[in-house]
């Protein structure tokens, strides 16, 4: 299985999970768990993802979540889970 | 699942604190590519280059996409130049140099290293013709890069070797002086070079490597800082714990892109090199990390301690975190690429004296130094042997990377751009070392060097 982590960071507003969720079904994409918080003022949401059936490049993903998050004043990423787990797991 | 807070950390150190990956350097024999004439040798290296590395460039972009970490340069390192000309009959160098320049413009990487010479204990005929030719090289291509290893600790210092590199210093950047003597911060005049250096201006492909190979320099001043501050003005046991934390997260994010890469590549992953490589960006400073040590501008005293801490401490946390350690792996004291450094030498905190205490305790030596452009070749390579002499009798690499700024005076600013940055001219001892550097021939291997 392929995962992915997405992070939304920036200011609290109605309808973030709603925009983000479309976007990743419409994507094939099964989002495994959702976590939020409030961290530094700001607002946090980190989704794990499944992305082995996605239909889609992991590049113009990528891109199609910048744009959304661009649109909603929201800084949108995707990166590979990989990273995470090397840097704080042994 | 990995925890928010610990999500967060790894994003806010990309995107904050500048933590990125320096380099993916491709090193490349081309020992197989030596002919009889230029033409052929030529066109063996400039074929084999393309092939090796047509993918280079997009597999780091898409590592750089999908984990969401910078990979700032990607780069080619070759086996030192002089030993495949030895057998053309035509030898042209620079028209080598023009290869180089070309099949790395046709891949897009940003840097070539390995227009070469090893000659710590003497010169082949292949050394002579190359070494003679790097100013015109160097002036004449714009993504190679130079080194010429002048002393090693088995073999002690070439002396004549520094010597000749005193002029070709002074050579190089007289030929580049329209744009500041940039050709010389394309040369590198190292003791004990490294085979798998993946940071440029210094990197080839040694001669014990494979064919091919795939190493990582990763960086991160900005996020040592960082987790200094907070730690602020706790004792030394809790800033070199703060330290190795924060190497240890930086190099295994190198170990991945490192075997991602060499997997995607279908290439062998050679070595992560734990380095702190600064670049001109505010907040991306080896000097201001030292400052957050305590020092209220760096090269203040205490700053060899600081600078002897820091560096072990990133060796220390490193090594857990990567499968294979190797290259450099010490804090990078450029001056031009620091913002700190700048500031330091602008100021007069610090000086070359001060600058060459430091390279006792940290990798690699005096690099990216203005100096006055009427400094005598015989000074510089009385600079250069000083500094051969540490990393001999202290069995590290050192090298020099001096820039005598043409038309310039101390006290002057030469901009070069980019990750080169900008250099204030600094000031050097006014006596003579002529009657020392010009007696010739090599100073004895060190005793600790008889090991077996």
């Amino acid at each position: 299985m392929k995962r992915a982590i997405i992070t939304v960071i920036g200011k609290d507003m109605k309808g973030i999970i709603a925009k983000v969720s479309t976007l990743l079904a419409d994507n094939n994409i099964n989002i495994m768990d959702i976590t939020q918080t409030t961290m530094q003022d700001m607002f946090t949401m980190i989704m794990l993802c499944d992305i082995t059936d996605m239909d889609t490049e992991f590049s113009a993903l990528a891109e199609s979540l910048e744009v959304l998050g661009n649109s909603l004043g929201l800084s949108i990423r995707i990166q590979h889970e990989d990273i995470f787990n090397s840097m704080h797991r042994i | 699942m990995i925890s928010s807070g610990e999500i967060i950390e790894t994003i806010k150190m990309i995107s904050e604190e500048n933590l990125d990956i320096r380099t993916i350097t491709m090193g490349i024999s081309l020992l197989d590519c030596a002919a009889e004439t230029t033409k052929e040798s030529c066109n063996r290296i400039y074929e084999k280059i393309t092939r090796y590395a047509h993918r280079l460039v997009k597999t780091g972009e898409d590592i750089e996409r999908e984990f969401g970490i910078p990979i700032i340069n990607k780069r080619i390192s070759v086996t030192p130049i002089s030993l495949v000309i030895q057998s053309c009959k035509d030898v042209d160098c620079v028209r080598f140099a023009e290869t180089l320049d070309r099949a790395a413009g046709e891949v897009g990487v940003n840097f070539i290293g390995g227009f070469s010479s090893l000659v710590h204990k003497g010169y082949t005929k292949g050394d002579h013709m190359l070494i003679d030719s790097i100013p015109y090289a160097l002036s004449a291509t714009k993504l190679v890069c130079s080194s010429v290893n002048v002393a090693s600790t088995k073999a002690g210092i070439n002396m004549d070797a520094v010597l000749q590199m005193g002029h070709i210093i002074k050579k190089t950047a007289a030929l580049t002086k329209e744009s500041g003597g940039i050709g010389c911060a394309k040369l590198v005049v190292f003791a004990n070079a490294v085979e798998d250096n993946p940071f440029m201006a210094g990197a080839f492909h040694g001669t014990g490597e494979g064919e091919c190979v795939i190493n990582v320099g990763v960086s991160g001043p900005g996020a040592v800082k960082s987790a200094l501050e907070s730690v602020k003005g706790q004792e030394f046991g809790v800033v070199a714990e703060t330290l190795k934390k924060t190497a240890f997260k930086v190099t295994r994010m190198g170990q991945l892109v490192a075997q991602e890469a060499s997997k995607r590549l279908g290439v062998p992953f050679g070595i992560v090199d734990l380095s702190l490589a600064p670049t001109p960006a505010v907040g991306d400073s080896v000097a201001y990390i030292l400052e957050e040590m305590g020092l209220e501008k760096c090269g203040a005293h205490g700053t060899t301690a600081a600078l002897a801490l820091l560096n072990d401490a990133v060796k220390k946390g490193g090594i857990m975190a990567s499968s294979y350690v190797g290259g450099l792996s010490g804090a990078f004291i450029p001056v031009s690429e620091d913002a700190g450094m700048i500031e330091a030498v602008s100021c007069g905190a610090l000086s070359i004296e001060k600058l060459e205490a430091m390279t006792c305790v940290c990798s690699v030596g005096l690099d990216m130094i203005a100096v006055a452009g009427d400094t005598p070749a015989e000074t510089i390579a009385g600079i250069i042997a000083d500094e051969a002499a540490i990393g001999v009798v202290n069995s590290k690499t050192t090298a020099v990377r001096i820039i005598p700024a043409p038309d310039k005076k101390v006290g002057d600013l030469i901009e070069f751009g980019g990750l080169l940055g900008s250099a204030p001219v600094i000031a050097v001892g006014g006596y003579s070392s002529k009657g020392f550097v010009t007696r010739g021939g090599r100073i004895p291997a060190p005793m600790h060097s008889l090991k077996n």
